[in-house]
């Protein structure tokens, strides 16, 4: 039996003058369990916590109740006192008869009625609390990025920065990601190689940050603080400390029609490559596929022409595991399909291509060394139309549902600089809105339409037609309500974008949560919005969203600090209200697993004893404390109760109802 | 079919595949068909039965059977299947342990409908055609099978194997059923006449637990309802709304898990169709989230281990009609 | 007129209110002053997942008239998807006592966020009289009472 004190406090006036204070302590007074009862002034000032915590040794209490204001204002407050006279935090409840009761109500007798049945239902559970006790988890030292292009980049920066380890994984050959591949930054017109190549290199020289590059995350385990990574590190058949990136095999190798795949497949690559000249690493990578040496074991040019000898046909997949504290997911993008889009003529004809190969075609390190030609027939195209939204804002399910948002800007950029360069082109672009919110951005779009010409015509693209090498494109001008017919020599898709094709895998194993699109969830859509709900996953860049450069890099800065944040802790303290699974009744279905947002929840098969002097194996639910939240999610799912939640539990709440409704 | 299951057990003893056999013999009564365990061929042969009084649904004991050692053989009627691949999606069976051949099922016969014929002294059954011939003391009696088959093959929703290492006879395909009728009918009272409805159906409850302790889905290793902890274990009701609480907690806790066998209903001594319960919950989940089988997929994830952020509003049951 | 007042009918309400939003907006309907009748007492969970249907039961079962769950609007729920699966959870658990011939005003689900202080008082001023009008919640409790 519990020995229960009651402290009803009278908030000045604020409870005390539609609550008579001295009844409820008097009615409250007479519960079982109850030793003590009093009320005061101000429950909550210094002379207000003496008097509790006095009280708490001379009556030898077990268990509190202060009916006063919300728990939400003081429960912190009467935890710490009762902590301080040696009684356990979690002995303390709040019977919440200011803002739920006085402040509302207006008859006296009415507010002192509900006050008391409000105290009775807080004893009911007080009744039934049990001491708990914080636990403590370790914090590994250590980062993991997942992704290495610009935001996977510039949160290890920040990380390493701030001293703490990072380890980048990258699935691609090099870092850079999608960033490398692109000509110049909106709005500024920088190129961007010229900014990213410097930062690439800050990384391969920070002695804080490890990459692995050709490299997948293949396990994760743990939690907050504790995750364990396998990460695979692909055979490359190329000693990455031995090769010097000479690029002589490159030249040198046999196999010399294999697509490329950094320039989107526009030319030709060696069976053994570097994808382009400021690759980080700079290290040689053979493709399986195409190699003859590894399909069918004839050639060995490489091997033969490196001076280093760092060519290693034998070499095999290596599987590295390694302790983090902290995981962002840095996963990135692709364009979309474009499949569902024939009206387009992209599969019919090559001058139909979409932004990102048209990044290549402008880029200088690209196919055409950055003179525009039509991929076709290697002409200067002179009439250019560019079509907006392709997949992205579309409702009848052949794209996605939501804005890429990048798209108007990059296609305001490849108009200006078509224009700029060949002053000779008609530039068009197709439009449904230009959105340009972003600081500078809507001054450099009227710029592409005032300055350099740009004929912008709102209405969509109903169909190109390739004809006689030209693309006939028939659109609607929706202002003019006009039909219109364009003899074009290129056309241009600003094709949504996607997550990686990755990105799912990768929250499986994360037990991070996705949105039907497939990008990650942030924890809190405004005041969370780097972080996943599960805790010490972060988010980095395009796989929580479509975002441009500039939001992506700030992003990815917010992560690390997140990260930063974590990291320095020595110790977490865990929030002691979570869920328990009682092992004797749990049936092992893993119905509280699929609810479960924070995949707190596992599962193992343990030895129970029968009452016939036998044993039985069951499968059995645990649930880790310092993943868990304490939502109670699982509690309700778990058909047979052998899921409760400590603090909340299951007996707690039902005293309350009876309580209450006596 | 009776032969051809006892044959085929006993290959599956004399190799060894299993040590034991999941089947139906006959209890005091012919017609009282109690689910056993055959260790050897002499035991088949002495009491193994299948018939058309053979419905129980042996899924539930291969929770415990499958825990045991060496595998045992358990013949599944397809909508025993169902059960059974729910039990597996919930990891209650070790699937390893057991190997199942799949049996066709055209209807069991329920015995109170032969009574209410007028015949007694029942000493066996067996099919011929659309009829069935019910053997008695007194001779036997031919009648339409229909006409004596439980209410729930009446409205048969599947014939098809949900899982199965072999079959044995024909298998069949899952069946427009119109089980929903009933529930229907009921959601067209009016509030008042449900009440009735149900006060007069529950208030026959006399909490024997046979419902639950039949319910493949009900296999909790401590049900809520003895664990004193849970705040509804009640042995003596402390209200009248007692029962009430007992079955729509049931009904709620295997929401979403029940494959609608319709056991509960065929246990329960006082005949409340408790059945309608269940399908209720499997009605609406099919009308609010999208058609689900409890036991089709076991990798599926439940209606109520899911959402979808566009999910109904509870508000939803106010609009609805009565 | 004294006898009059003493049989008019007050109904016990109970309120399970998540944490994070709907008792904080509980709160905020306190702090600025909004009225709504005393027969609602609320019951503090972590998140509208933890309410378990027994609960509910549980509470009429025990005499309540009303009982209403408040969480998270859908999408800001603390923890993400609790409120989802307590949509999915209520609408099941009322469409099963609508089933059963029990009045189905005498559950509901609000969502209220911590802001919505002015909707917490107007839902329970409106829940409150709506019971109060479908009078005590005998078909609880006696529906064992069997029939003559």
């Amino acid at each position: 039996m519990q020995r229960i004190g009651v402290f009803v406090c009278w908030c000045g006036s604020n409870i005390a003058a539609t609550v008579d204070v001295q009844q409820v302590a008097d009615e409250l007074a007479k519960e079982p369990g109850v030793v003590y009862s009093t009320n005061y002034q101000y429950m909550c000032s210094q002379s207000g916590q003496q008097m509790i915590q006095e009280a708490i040794k001379e009556h030898h209490l077990t268990g509190i109740v202060i009916c006063s204001c919300s728990p939400r204002m003081h429960e912190a407050t009467f935890r710490k006192t009762a902590a301080a006279a040696g009684l356990n935090s979690y002995m303390v409840e709040i019977a919440n008869i200011r803002e739920q009761c006085s402040w509302i109500h207006k008859n006296k007798e009415e507010a002192t009625e509900k006050a008391i049945i409000l105290g009775r239902a807080a004893i009911a559970k007080v009744h039934l609390n049990a001491p708990l006790t914080a636990g403590e988890s370790p914090v590994v030292k250590r980062a993991l990025v997942i992704g290495g292009g610009i935001a996977g980049i510039q949160t290890a920066l920040d990380i390493a920065d701030a001293g703490f380890e990072v380890d980048i994984v990258e699935k691609k050959p090099t870092i850079g990601g999608k960033m490398a591949q692109i000509d110049k930054t909106f709005p500024t017109l920088d190129c961007a190689a010229c900014i990213l190549t410097p930062k690439m290199v800050d990384v391969a020289q920070n002695e804080k940050i490890h990459i692995y590059s050709y490299s997948e995350v293949e396990s994760v385990k743990g939690f907050v603080g504790n995750f364990t990574a396998t990460i695979k590190k692909k055979a490359r058949y190329v000693k990455e400390d031995v090769c010097t990136g000479c690029g002589l095999c490159t030249e040198k190798c046999p196999m010399k029609k294999v697509p490329n795949e950094f320039n989107q497949m526009l030319d030709n690559r060696t069976a053994i490559y570097i994808p382009f000249a400021q690759a980080v690493p700079k290290v040689a990578t053979i493709d399986p596929n195409a190699c003859m040496m590894l399909k069918n074991g004839k050639c060995g040019v490489c091997s033969k022409v490196c001076t280093a000898g760092a060519i290693d046909y034998t070499q095999k997949d290596e599987y590295i595991e390694q302790q983090y504290g902290a995981i962002v997911v840095a996963t990135g993008f692709n364009t979309i399909k474009l499949d569902n889009f024939d009206e387009f003529a992209y599969s019919q004809s090559p001058d139909v291509v979409t932004s990102l190969e048209f990044e290549r075609l402008m880029n200088a390190a690209g196919p055409t060394g950055g003179t525009l030609l039509r991929p076709s027939d290697h002409t200067h195209p002179h009439t250019l139309v560019f079509v907006q939204c392709v997949g992205s804002r579309d409702i009848s399910g052949c794209g996605k549902p939501y804005c890429s948002k990048i798209c108007c800007m990059y296609t305001a950029k490849h108009a200006m600089l078509c224009r700029e360069k060949y002053p000779d082109t008609e530039v068009y672009v197709f439009y449904i809105d230009v959105r340009t919110p972003g600081k500078n951005f809507d001054e450099f779009y009227r710029r592409a339409v005032e300055e350099y010409g740009v004929h912008y015509i709102k209405g969509m693209v109903g169909k190109v037609a390739p004809k006689d090498g030209k693309l006939m494109v028939q659109a609607s001008d929706l202002l003019a309500n006009d039909q219109l017919l364009i003899e074009a020599d290129m056309v241009v898709l600003a094709t949504a974008i996607e997550p990686d094709e990755s990105a799912r895998s990768i929250a499986t194993m994360l037990t991070a949560s996705m949105d039907t699109n497939d990008f990650f969830t942030e924890a809190h859509p405004k005041l969370r919005p780097v972080e996943s709900p599960t805790a010490g996953i972060f988010l980095s860049g395009v796989c929580q969203g479509p975002k441009d450069i500039p939001e992506t890099v700030s992003q990815a800065s917010a992560a690390a600090a997140k990260v930063i944040g974590l990291l320095v802790k020595d110790k977490l303290t865990c929030n002691p209200c979570v869920a328990e699974s009682n092992e004797l009744m749990c049936n092992g279905c893993s119905a509280c697993e699929k609810v479960c947002p924070y995949g707190a929840i596992t599962y193992s098969d343990k030895e129970f004893r029968t009452p016939y002097r036998t044993t039985i194996m069951r499968r059995v639910a645990s649930v880790n404390p310092a993943v868990c939240q304490g939502c109670g999610a699982c509690t309700v799912a778990c058909p047979s109760g052998a899921m409760d939640l400590k603090g909340f539990s299951t007996r707690q709440i039902m005293a309350e109802v009876d309580a209450i409704c006596k | 079919m009776q032969e051809a299951m006892i044959k085929r057990a006993k290959e599956l003893l004399a190799e060894g595949t299993v040590n034991r056999v999941m089947g139906w013999q006959a209890g005091e009564f012919a017609y009282d068909i109690t689910p056993t365990v055959f260790s050897s061929a002499d035991e088949l042969d002495k009491a193994f039965v299948y018939n058309d009084f053979c419905s129980a649904n042996v899924s539930k004991y291969m929770i415990k059977e499958s825990r045991k050692e060496g595998k045992i053989l358990c013949f599944l009627k397809p909508c025993d299947s169902y059960s059974f691949n729910q039990l597996l999606a919930e990891h209650r069976i070790w699937r390893d342990n057991v190997y199942i051949i799949g049996i066709p099922s055209y209807g069991k016969v329920d015995v109170n409908k032969v009574r209410a014929k007028g015949v007694t002294g029942i000493t066996g059954i067996h099919t011929d055609g659309p009829n069935v011939v019910v053997e008695t003391i007194y001779g036997s009696e031919t009648m339409v099978k229909m006409d004596v088959m439980e209410d729930r093959c009446l409205c048969c929703k599947s014939k098809k194997h949900m899982v199965y290492d072999e079959l044995l006879g024909e298998e069949g395909e899952v069946l427009q059923s119109n089980r929903f009728e009933q529930v229907e009918a009921l959601e067209n009272m009016t509030p008042e006449e449900r009440y009735e409805f149900w006060r007069s159906e529950l208030s026959k409850c006399i909490r024997c637990n046979a419902c639950r302790n039949v319910c493949p889905a009900c296999t909790c290793e401590n049900c809520v309802f003895d664990n004193p902890a849970s705040g509804v274990a009640n042995k003596a009701p402390s209200s009248d709304f007692e029962e009430n609480m007992f079955h729509i907690i049931r009904a709620f806790h295997v929401a979403g898990r029940c494959t609608d066998c319709g056991e509960c209903s065929r246990v329960c001594p006082q005949n409340i169709p408790l059945h309608l319960l269940n399908r209720k919950f499997i009605k609406d989940i099919n009308e609010l989230y999208g058609t689900y089988q409890a036991g089709e997929d076991k990798d599926a994830r439940g209606p109520l281990t899911n959402f979808t952020v566009d999910d109904c509003e509870p508000s939803i049951v106010h609009h609805r009609r009565g | 007129m004294q006898v009059e007042e003493t049989k008019e009918f007050k109904p016990t309400i109970v309120a399970f209110c998540c944490n994070w939003c709907s008792y904080a907006g509980a709160d905020l309907s306190g702090t600025n002053r909004l009225n709504y009748p005393a027969n609602v007492k609320i019951i503090r969970v972590p998140c509208s997942c933890r309410v378990n249907p027994m609960f509910i039961l549980r509470a009429f079962q025990r005499g309540a008239d009303g009982v209403i769950l408040c969480g998270c609007h859908p999408g800001d729920c603390h923890y993400t998807t609790g409120n989802y699966y307590a949509r999915r959870r209520m609408t099941l658990l009322f469409s099963m006592l609508d089933f059963l011939g029990i009045e189905k005003e005498r559950t509901r689900v609000e969502w209220v966020s911590a802001a919505e202080g002015a909707k917490f008082a107007a839902t329970m001023n409106d829940f409150v009289a709506t019971i109060t009008k479908l009078g005590e919640n005998r078909r609880l409790e006696d529906i064992r009472c069997k029939k003559q």
